[in-house]
C-alpha cells in the first residue's frame, strides 16, 4: 500500500461545468457544455465531449484543430 | 494456431498443443530451454521472426485467447518463467536500441514541451506520406494487415495501467480511453471502426486472420505496448509510449486518409482515419500534459522511463514503418509471403 492515498482535488464540479484549456504552442481544449456555432449561428456537430479548437489557423478540419501548428512551429509565447 | 518461425516459437506452439489435448505434458524445462536458447543467440530480439512470434502467442493468452488453448493456461506457472525470459531479453533489446532523450525538469508543462520535441513532426520521407502519394491498392492492403495486429485491439493493451495510476494521470487516462472505446458506444469503438475499414477493403477482419504474414517488427509493436502495460514497474514507460503515440498520429492519418481516397475507396474506408485526425489533436494534448506530465510530478522517479517509453515508441514504430516503406521502394511486399486480394 503506498502512503499517499490523495488522489485529487476535494472540489467536486458540476458535469457540465465547462473549462477551456489554453494549451501552450497548440490548440483551445474544451470540456463541458458549451454550444458550438459557426459564424451563421448554426451548431458545429460535435462528437467527443472533449474537443480540441484550432487557433493557429491553420487547420483542414476548422474549427477543430488537426495537428497542423506543429508543422508550422506555431507559438503562442515569445 | 499459427506456423511457428523458429525452436522457441515451435516449442510453445507444441506445448500449447499437447496441454490442450490433455496428453503427455511437455517438460516444462524443454520450453524454458528452448526460449532461453533462442534468446541468448538471438542477434536482435526486435526483428527475430521466433522469438516475437512467441512472445505475441503468450501475450494473446491474455487478452482473447488463442482458438483451441485452454484458459488455464494463461498463469500456467512454466509458460510465464518462460515469458520472462523472453522479456528481460526484449527490455535489455529495447534500452540498446533506443536513445535516450535529455530529461526535462519533472514539471508537468516541461515534461509535455520535451515530449512535443521529441514527437516533433520530421521532414523528408515517410511511410504515411508514400501512402499519400505512391502507395497502390495491392501496398494499401498490406498496411492494413500489418496495421490490424495492434488496431484490431486498438487501446487494449493501454487499458492495463489504469488500476496502476492515480490523481490527474489516471483521470487524464479514463479520457482518452473513454475516447478510443466510443464513448461507450459499440459502433464507435476504435477497434470497430478499423475492422469496418478492413470489410470495407475487403479484407477479413477476424483477430489474427493474417498473423502468419506479418513480420517480427510488426509483432514487436504490438509486444512492447503489451509488455509496458502488463508491468507495473514500467507503468512510466507505458504512459510515456501511448503519449509518444498519441502525439504522432494526426498528421500521418490525414495523409493515410488522402491515399485511400487517391485510390478510390469511401468513408466505410476512411473514416477510421479522419476520426484519428481529430481525436488524436485532442488526445495528445491530454497525454502530453495531464498523463505523462500529471504522472511525473506526482511521482518524479517516472521521468526516466516516461522518456524512454515515448522513445522506444518512436524506434520501433519508426522501424515497423521504415521497414513497409523500404520494401515498397524495392518493388517487394512488406509481408512475408505476398498477399493478393482474391476477387469476391
Ligand atoms: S491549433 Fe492545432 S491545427 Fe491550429
Amino acid at each position: 500500500m503506498t502512503a499517499d492515498a490523495r488522489d485529487g482535488d476535494d472540489e467536486i464540479k458540476g458535469f457540465g461545468a465547462a473549462s477551456i484549456v489554453a494549451c501552450p504552442n497548440g490548440p483551445l481544449l474544451v470540456r463541458g457544455d458549451v454550444e458550438l456555432l459557426d459564424g451563421d449561428g448554426h451548431p458545429v456537430p460535435r462528437t467527443r465531449p472533449t474537443i480540441a479548437l484550432c487557433r493557429c489557423g491553420a487547420s483542414a478540419v476548422k474549427p477543430f484543430c488537426d495537428g497542423t501548428h506543429k508543422l508550422m512551429r506555431f507559438r503562442t509565447e515569445e | 494456431m499459427p506456423a511457428p518461425r523458429g525452436p522457441a516459437s515451435a516449442a510453445l506452439t507444441e506445448y500449447l498443443r499437447l496441454e490442450d489435448h490433455g496428453t503427455t505434458r511437455l517438460d516444462d524445462d524443454a520450453l524454458h530451454n528452448e526460449v532461453s536458447a533462442a534468446v541468448a543467440a538471438s542477434p536482435d530480439i526486435l526483428t527475430d521472426d521466433d522469438l516475437q512470434l512467441a512472445l505475441f502467442l503468450m501475450y494473446e493468452l491474455h487478452y482473447t485467447g488463442i482458438d483451441g488453448v485452454r484458459d488455464e493456461l494463461e498463469w500456467s506457472s512454466s509458460l510465464i518463467a518462460a515469458r520472462g525470459e523472453l522479456e528481460r531479453g526484449f527490455e535489455a533489446g529495447l534500452r540498446d536500441a533506443v536513445t535516450m532523450p535529455e530529461l526535462p525538469l519533472p514539471i508537468a508543462e516541461q515534461v509535455a514541451e520535451a515530449l512535443f520535441e521529441l514527437t516533433a513532426p520530421t521532414p523528408g520521407p515517410s511511410l504515411a506520406r508514400y501512402i499519400a502519394k505512391n502507395a497502390t491498392r495491392e501496398q494499401l492492403h498490406e498496411f492494413l494487415i500489418q496495421r490490424s495486429i495492434y488496431t484490431l485491439k486498438e487501446a487494449d493493451p493501454d487499458t492495463w495501467m489504469i488500476p496502476r495510476l492515480r490523481g490527474r494521470a489516471k483521470a487524464a487516462l479514463i479520457e482518452i480511453q473513454t475516447d478510443e472505446y466510443g464513448g461507450g458506444r459499440q459502433e464507435r469503438i476504435h477497434a470497430n471502426l478499423y475492422a469496418r475499414t478492413m470489410r470495407g477493403a475487403g479484407l477479413d477482419d477476424s483477430y489474427g486472420a493474417y498473423l502468419d504474414l506479418v513480420p517480427a517488427i510488426t509483432l514487436a509493436s504490438l509486444n512492447i505496448t503489451t509488455m509496458f502495460g502488463l508491468h507495473r514497474r514500467l507503468r512510466g514507460a507505458s504512459v510515456g509510449h501511448l503519449a509518444a503515440f498519441e502525439m504522432t498520429s494526426s498528421l500521418p492519418s490525414r495523409m493515410i486518409a488522402e491515399g485511400f481516397r487517391r485510390n478510390g475507396y469511401g468513408d466505410q474506408v476512411t473514416d477510421y482515419f479522419d476520426e484519428h485526425v481529430e481525436a488524436d489533436a485532442v488526445h495528445e494534448q491530454i497525454a502530453a500534459r495531464d498523463l505523462a506530465g500529471g504522472l511525473v510530478e506526482a511521482q518524479p522517479e517516472l521521468l526516466a522511463d516516461v522518456m524512454f517509453g515515448a522513445a522506444a515508441c518512436l524506434t520501433i514504430d519508426g522501424r515497423a514503418a521504415d521497414h513497409i516503406r523500404s520494401r515498397w521502394e524495392a518493388g517487394e511486399t512488406s509481408l512475408r509471403h505476398a498477399f493478393t486480394l482474391e476477387a469476391a
